[in-house]
């Protein structure tokens, strides 16, 4: 007899599993030291927010993570066949390219049309297959790009501030798509942010970066640690409260009132 | 046919428009039109040094050409110059040295301004043969790295970061870049290169809305642009190389104006 519940459990490890791990990173440009001695780590699942201010190392650190730089010392452990999804922090298409959204999703792997366009439903930017590149907004180019980086299911998501270009309201709905996306494909997420109060909410664990790891942990525990607060200031603390409350609609890409669905 | 030299000049051309369109288009999108210069710079330099140690020009410039390449990109990473300013640097050291290497061989007389601006009516049929192998193993090669090339184009980490081999890609890109400059050397000269694979390509933009198609069109415009200058070439008697890229800027113009009520940013056609 097929049981197909446990095969299910099988699949998906209920305990929560190291995606990626590393220790000791260290890492020196024209003999200023960028990272020193950095140890982060993702699990499935949850959402690790990296912050720190301008110039703290952070695009650094993922790139390391990502292997895209060979740390001075250091190492980087993943999880077999780890896939990475991975959105940069700002891909600006040169206008004299003509590209479409529908082939920037598939530019490195070729994707199924129908798959194209549920995950661009998903990121609410189901109009926009047909759309230019170069012509889109902000928001409307970031929510393609995580489109783009869910394609590949995978089981790491690295968004390097993925507000950037959007405005205020958008900065908000995006977040709360992370959210969404990390309950609905259980990934882990790791992200970088420049604003603790935006990401707290979906925010599991924070890693407060300034080329050492300042101080880490729950988002409440990082906001009143010495460190956090010597960095960013008391004030950033104390505007958390004014974000702490719900929407009770949101509004599309194209205005209309959309919702939400808790 | 083929020893008429009008014939052979106009296939020559072609041959070259071919694979001048897709590579030009690249340049094009990757803001490169000057790196592309300063290599074509530095061909003479090549073609020199292949005469005074006696072995073929086209590999006197293919070698020449990559390694040149190579140390600008090399030194653009190191220096704390502006890149604008190594390309412009090395691109008339090297053209100098070109001259300088020229100037050194007496016994043997070269037309200087054959190849700084082409002498396509001196093509003959062994030309024609290299312009058509060469340029169909270019094309192969650019279909082959197509896919890898145009996503390197868009974001190179985010290419790295999906397993694509950037340096490899690269590499092969500076490789196509020094070899459609060897083969269309005779065709419009050193000086001239660049423009025969940037303005057929900046003529298309307008009327693509993919970069595949945005390539072919730059290939029809390129032929056209052969077409049509060395048809006034023939007609007036002016320098064929010359004659081409004006012939080019007459099919840029034409294009732009057909098509100027899309500024870059203007309104969304979806």
């Amino acid at each position: 007899m097929v049981e197909p519940v446990p095969i299910l459990e099988m699949a998906k490890p209920n305990s929560k599993e190291v995606l990626i791990e590393a220790t000791g990173l260290s890492m020196t440009f024209d003999d200023r030291q960028i990272l020193d001695r950095v140890d982060i780590q993702v699990q499935s699942r949850e959402i690790v927010t990296l912050i720190g201010p301008n110039g703290a190392g952070k695009t650094t650190l993922l790139r390391l993570l990502l292997g895209l730089q060979v740390p001075d010392t250091g190492t980087v452990q993943r999880v077999p066949e780890l896939t990475i999804g991975y959105l940069p922090q700002k891909v600006s298409v040169d206008p004299t390219l003509p590209l479409t959204v529908e082939r920037m999703l598939g530019l490195t792997n070729p994707v199924a049309l129908e798959a194209m366009r549920e995950e661009l439903e998903e990121v609410g930017a189901g109009h926009l297959m047909q759309a230019m590149m170069h012509e889109l907004s902000g928001g409307e180019q970031q929510r393609v790009m995580l489109a783009r980086a869910m394609l590949r299911e995978p089981d790491l998501l690295v968004l390097d501030e993925p507000v950037q270009g959007v405005d205020f309201k958008g900065e908000l709905d995006l977040y709360e798509l992370i959210g969404r996306i990390r309950d609905r494909r259980e990934c882990g997420i790791l992200l970088v942010s420049h604003d603790l109060h935006l990401v707290m909410a979906s925010t599991d664990r924070v890693v407060c970066l300034n080329h050492h790891i300042c101080c880490a942990g729950h988002p409440e525990a990082v906001k009143r640690d010495p460190e956090y607060l010597a960095l960013f200031g008391h004030r950033a603390a104390e505007s958390l409260a004014v974000y702490a409350h719900m929407h009770d609609h949101e509004h599309g890409l194209s205005g209309d009132i959309v919702e939400n669905d808790h | 046919m083929l020893d008429d030299f009008f014939i052979r000049a106009v296939l020559g051309g072609i041959g070259v428009a071919f694979v001048a369109g897709p590579l030009g288009c690249f340049i094009v999108w990757q803001r490169m039109s000057y790196f592309g210069a300063a290599i074509a710079h530095s061909a003479l330099l090549g073609v020199a040094l292949s005469f005074i140690f006696d072995f073929a020009p086209l590999l006197g410039i293919l070698v020449v050409s990559v390694l040149f390449a190579l140390g600008i990109v090399g030194l653009q990473r190191r220096s704390d110059l502006a890149s604008d300013t190594v390309l412009g640097i090395f691109a008339h050291v090297a053209l100098a040295l070109g001259v300088v290497f020229v100037g050194f061989m007496e016994t043997l007389r070269l037309d200087l301004m054959a190849y700084l601006f082409g002498d396509l009516l001196a093509v003959g049929r062994l030309d024609l043969l290299w312009i058509y192998l060469g340029g169909a193993a270019s094309l192969v090669l650019l279909v082959r790295i197509w896919r890898p090339l145009l996503a390197v184009t868009v974001h190179e980490d985010l290419a790295a970061a999906e397993g694509i081999a950037v340096e490899r890609t690269r590499l092969l890109y500076t490789l196509l870049l020094a070899a459609v400059i060897a083969i269309a050397m005779k065709i419009v000269g050193i000086l001239l290169i660049i423009s025969l694979l940037i303005i057929p390509a900046a003529a298309a933009r307008n009327i693509s809305r993919t970069p595949e198609r945005m390539a072919i069109v730059a290939v029809l415009f390129g032929i056209i642009s052969v077409a049509v200058g060395l048809g006034a070439s023939l007609q007036w008697d002016t320098p064929s190389g010359p004659s081409i890229v004006l012939g080019a800027f007459v099919v840029f113009l034409l294009a732009r104006l057909g098509n100027l009520p899309k500024p870059i940013s203007g309104s969304k056609s979806r």
